[in-house]
């Protein structure tokens, strides 16, 4: 059943943050929980047709994560960070794509409780640079991540 | 340098530009009259824009017209799209497994 809820995702031009924000039609312990049980973790997070692995998660203040997404061809897209606060009220850590070395983002996380049992989401992540971002947005995280390092290989160039 | 469309509108000068050009094409020199930085700075981000395809330079007579070109800026919105793309998918499986832990949640409570 298609979701009710819309996901917004919010990137001004020239700036170097995204707003993501979604609602769900459940209490805010269990998103909380869906985003701190690795049992839990791997059963959304990863995309469609990868397998995700889990291979560190230590979602407590000043505790590690890394995990890789396997598509069927055996290629692996490597992702870890730290995290620095792992509360309901607010999830704040680094993100860096193993792909594209040194270019990290800080994104934070807030649970709101809505009435009806019912929570909002907002996530901000905050890039290094514009065009850090505007990257991350063109690779859409996951999808067509070798366009991106040949597009990163161009830039390269470039400079 | 970069020459593609966010680095077009990654200045302000230039996203005002646009924005100028929204409602019409003008003239260099109207282009400049808008603005407070010299007509020579306002030149080189008509350039950048030019090269990055968002406007095109139509002489006509002696004057030099400026024109939006707006399809390019869809680039944009289609990426912005792409990545909302993915969240939505990755939260659609996040509901599927709320409404798992709601239900086990109820049934933990009735036994």
């Amino acid at each position: 059943m298609p979701s009710k809820n819309k996901v917004t995702v919010t990137a001004e031009p020239g700036k170097q943050e995204v707003f993501i924000t979604r609602e769900f039609d459940a209490p805010r312990e269990l998103v909380f929980k869906a985003h701190t049980d690795p049992k839990l973790y791997v059963q959304w997070l990863g995309p469609y047709g990868y397998e995700m692995i889990l291979e560190t998660f230590e979602p407590v203040n000043g505790g590690r994560y890394r995990y890789i997404h396997k598509d069927q061809g055996g290629n692996e897209y490597g992702f870890h960070g730290t995290f620095h606060e792992m509360s309901m009220d607010n999830m704040v850590q680094t993100f860096e794509f193993e792909g594209y070395p040194g270019h990290v983002s800080l994104d934070t996380m807030t649970l709101e409780e809505l009435p009806g049992h019912r929570t909002k989401a907002t996530i901000h992540s905050v890039f290094q640079s514009v065009s850090d971002r505007d990257g991350m947005i063109q690779n859409g995280m996951e999808k067509g991540m070798r366009e991106g390092y040949e597009r990163l290989d161009d830039i390269l160039k470039a400079m | 340098m970069r020459r593609d469309v966010f680095q077009a509108i990654a200045d302000p000068n230039r996203r005002a530009i646009l924005s100028l050009l929204a409602r019409q094409r003008m003239t260099l020199n109207g282009v400049a009259e808008n603005f407070r930085i010299s007509r020579p700075a306002v030149s080189k981000h008509i350039r950048i824009l030019k090269e990055c395809g968002l406007v095109i330079v139509i002489p006509q007579g002696r004057e030099r017209y400026v024109e939006a070109r707006f399809d390019k800026l869809n680039e944009v919105t289609d990426w912005v799209e792409q990545y909302r793309q993915i969240w939505e998918e990755r939260f659609n499986r996040l509901d599927d497994l709320l409404e798992q832990m709601k239900k086990e949640k109820q049934h933990a409570i009735k036994k």
